[in-house]
């Protein structure tokens, strides 16, 4: 993208992170940037947490029999670990921290459309995660995530508090979404016209459209919840003339199309990795961009595929499967679009790109295991398996959740400024590759082979998986401390960053790194395409 | 500090909101879709019961009093014209009487909430109410329809609730200025989240008070 920002800016102003001392300033700021960083500071704590939760399951995991949780704390380990790392970490992870910090300097923005309430959504945020936490000292939970009834409304525990969590977390979600609509059609660059926009930006769109659609429903799910347990009133009792399939279907109206949410922003993020690192223009834009929308649509009528097994008519089964395997046309495009993209690149292997080929890789497992449940016949033998457990972690850990890593590393020089060691980024990410594999992937064949999921004890034929499953998490963890410690001692000691380290070429590249708090002192001026590349002429 | 002395008086970490009236309706545009679907949600949940149990859900109409959801139909319909007024009288500069249609809709809305209760209150008189001993009794389709009704119409009273505050808040900004015949997206956007709430309970009368 060639562009001017006329009028350079004096060369004395500030950065946003020396615009203004001390912490009253940064918990009063309304600077989009700011405000992404203190997303980034809260999510990382929770993600930590959520993980060293699931290292415990793990090593509970490690042979059969109790080995040091009971039964009980085991339900409500693993229900507290689905909770964080659903709700305080890969729903709000690349949104939250980088749809708020690059977002607008992608569009050619100062801010986003409302500052304030962005900052609103930030403390909707850690007040929900302050309530989720409060659960474990008032006794935890073992409802699992999704909170099914009657269980949660019969269960004699604090579940009133993970519930509102979830709602006001909601809302924190809802609020961020309709920031980032409204951003993006009142505040992109006057010349910056839709098919200018780069495709992390198409991506978070999206995305926010299914926020603003789709938690909503769960809102008011999860608040029939609390009116079952407080009032008694019955909307999903049998005994008073209610349907527990019908809270099924409503929570999962939200939580399917949330399931885009965790991974959309992700591969907006990897279709501008692959672009920069191939050193050509995206495949395809049109298409590209045009999926995002097209997984927002049909990801929304999917729905009723967490449920086959659940008791439903043979036609909605049908036609929710049907449904199901569409999804996989868009997903497709993207993966053919980014491999073409590759294709004949002069491509750079550094930590952001080689976690995106991870993210290609994992997510194409993940999404292939998807169509087996899909299809209505393998579903019912692999439904509440270890199976589901692979699946879900396939995709959601390796598609969100290390596209969140590849975005922290391909972004991080513009946000604070420094280069963290290629070198430890690499091998960090090379331990994590491995250790991913080797925690996950056995769970598949657990799951086929006839483990169910949330147990705490298994018979003595799955040891082996589990063994081997439990192996992966003692890679696993250490790689992702590792790479988390290599990225904060970088903060002090890393190398100055230049303003485009990786010779990217979309406008959050054009202004200084780490940015001022006002980064367009005049509008920028686009032309042309967001992906332009000098040497990539020859292609 | 001198180098942060520099800067241009603005707050060192924020920027200037620019006024987007535009980008304000567009915004309270999508949250009123949040709350078309935080109220779809239930009206699904009423469809789905309403298939299932459709005699037992017109005999729960037929204990629900029409003179009382009629008038209170006509009470809201009448805010919504009152804040319409109040927001086309603040355009043309009559802040005065922007206001007194203000107070207007405020009264409507307490009207209905007072009018609301009464109606309740009679229910819990006769045992009409989740746990109640005469709901009980009655078969689980009349149960569940019971149910939604509390559910749905408590709901739509706390965005009835929730509406006042907004409008008094409304009030106090075009009293002291910040809300002016120039700058009107705030009570323009308190109109629109007033006219939904309208909008709802005239879906809500008839699904419950007229299918009987």
């Amino acid at each position: 993208m060639s562009k001017t920002v006329e009028n350079p800016r004096a060369p004395s102003a500030p950065d946003y992170i020396r615009a203004a001392k001390g912490l009253k300033s940064w918990l009063t700021t309304t600077d989009h940037k700011r405000i992404g960083v203190m997303y980034l500071i809260a999510i990382l704590i929770f993600f930590v947490f959520a993980m060293l939760l699931g290292l415990m399951i793990r090593l509970e995991l490690l042979s059969p029999g109790e080995q040091f949780l009971s039964h009980d704390a085991y339900n409500r380990t693993l229900t507290l670990h689905g909770i964080t790392m659903i709700f305080l970490f890969i729903i709000p992870s690349v949104p939250a921290v980088f749809g708020n910090f690059i977002l607008p300097i992608q569009l050619g923005a100062n801010d986003v459309a409302f500052p304030r309430l962005n900052l609103a959504s930030w403390y909707f945020y850690v007040a929900g995660g302050i309530l989720a936490l409060i659960t474990v000292f008032l006794g935890g939970v073992d409802t699992g995530w999704t909170f099914y009834i009657p269980y949660s409304t019969e269960a004699a525990q604090n579940v009133y508090f993970p519930i509102f969590a979830a709602f006001i977390l909601g809302w924190s979600s809802i609020l961020t979404g309709i920031n980032f609509i409204v951003t993006v059609h009142r505040l992109k660059a006057p010349t910056m016209k839709w098919f200018q926009m780069p495709l992390f930006a198409w991506a978070l769109y999206a995305t926010s459209w299914i926020q603003v659609l789709a938690t909503p429903v769960v809102g008011i799910t999860l608040l029939l919840i609390l009116t079952e347990r407080f009032l008694g009133i019955g909307i999903f009792d049998p005994a008073k003339g209610g349907d527990p399939i019908l809270y099924q279907h409503m929570f999962w109206i939200y939580s399917h199309p949330a399931v885009y949410i965790m991974i959309l922003p992700g591969m907006g993020v990897a279709s501008e990795v692959v672009s920069v690192f191939s050193r050509k223009a995206v495949f395809g834009y049109k298409f590209v961009a045009m999926s995002s929308l097209a997984i927002a649509g049909i990801g929304s009528l999917v729905w009723a595929h967490h449920m086959f097994t659940s008791g439903m008519a043979d036609e909605a089964r049908w036609i929710f499967s049907l449904l199901t395997f569409l999804v996989a046309i868009p997903s497709a495009v993207k993966v053919f679009n980014w491999l073409a993209t590759m294709h004949r690149g002069s491509i750079q292997l550094d930590a952001p790109f080689l976690l995106t080929l991870a993210f290609i890789f994992l997510f194409c497992i993940g999404g292939f295991t998807g169509l087996l449940q899909g299809a209505l016949s393998t579903d019912i033998h692999l439904h509440d398996t270890a199976f589901i457990v692979a699946h879900f972690h396939y995709t959601m850990f390796g598609g969100g959740g290390v596209m969140f890593f590849a975005a922290l590393h391909y972004w991080f020089p513009k946000m604070f400024g420094r280069m963290y060691d290629r070198g430890v980024a690499k091998l960090s990410f090379a331990l994590f590759f491995v250790g991913f594999n080797c925690l996950y992937f056995p769970l598949f064949l657990a799951g086929i082979a006839g483990m169910p999921r949330r147990c705490a004890d298994y018979l003595p034929e799955y040891a082996s998986y589990h063994r081997l499953s439990t192996i992966g998490s003692w890679i696993l963890v250490p790689a992702v401390l590792l790479m988390l410690a290599n990225l904060i001692r970088a903060l002090r000691t890393g190398a100055i960053a230049p303003a485009s380290p990786w010779g990217g070429s979309t406008l959050e590249w054009a202004v200084p790194s780490p940015p001022p708090t006002h980064q367009f002192p005049a509008v920028p001026i686009v032309e042309g395409g967001p992906y332009r590349y000098e040497e990539a002429s020859h292609v | 500090m001198s180098e942060l002395a520099a800067n241009d008086g603005a707050p060192a970490a924020s920027h200037p909101v620019p006024y987007d009236p535009v980008g304000g309706k567009l915004g309270m545009w999508l949250f009123l879709f949040t709350e078309v679907l935080l109220f779809g949600t239930l009206f699904l949940a009423f469809g789905v019961y309403l298939y299932g149990y459709t005699w037992q859900f017109r005999r729960g109409s037929a204990a629900l009093d029409i003179p009382i959801g009629a008038i209170n139909t006509l009470i809201l319909l009448t805010s919504s014209l009152t804040m319409a007024l109040a927001i086309a009288a603040l355009q043309r500069g009559r802040r005065i009487l922007a206001r007194r249609f203000l107070w207007a809709t405020i009264a409507c809305a307490l009207a209905f909430l007072v009018i609301k209760g009464f109606e309740w209150n009679g229910k819990f008189h006769h045992g009409l109410y989740p746990g109640g001993e005469r709901l009980a009794e009655l078969t689980r389709g009349e149960q569940v329809f019971f149910g939604l009704y509390f559910t749905m119409t408590g709901l739509h009273a706390l965005h009835v609730l929730v509406g006042v505050v907004v409008i008094l808040w409304a009030m106090r900004l075009v009293a002291i200025g910040r809300v002016s015949p120039e700058r009107s997206v705030f009570l323009e956007n308190t109109g629109l989240y007033w006219h939904l709430v309208d909008l709802v309970w005239i879906y809500l009368f008839p699904l419950f008070y007229l299918i009987s």
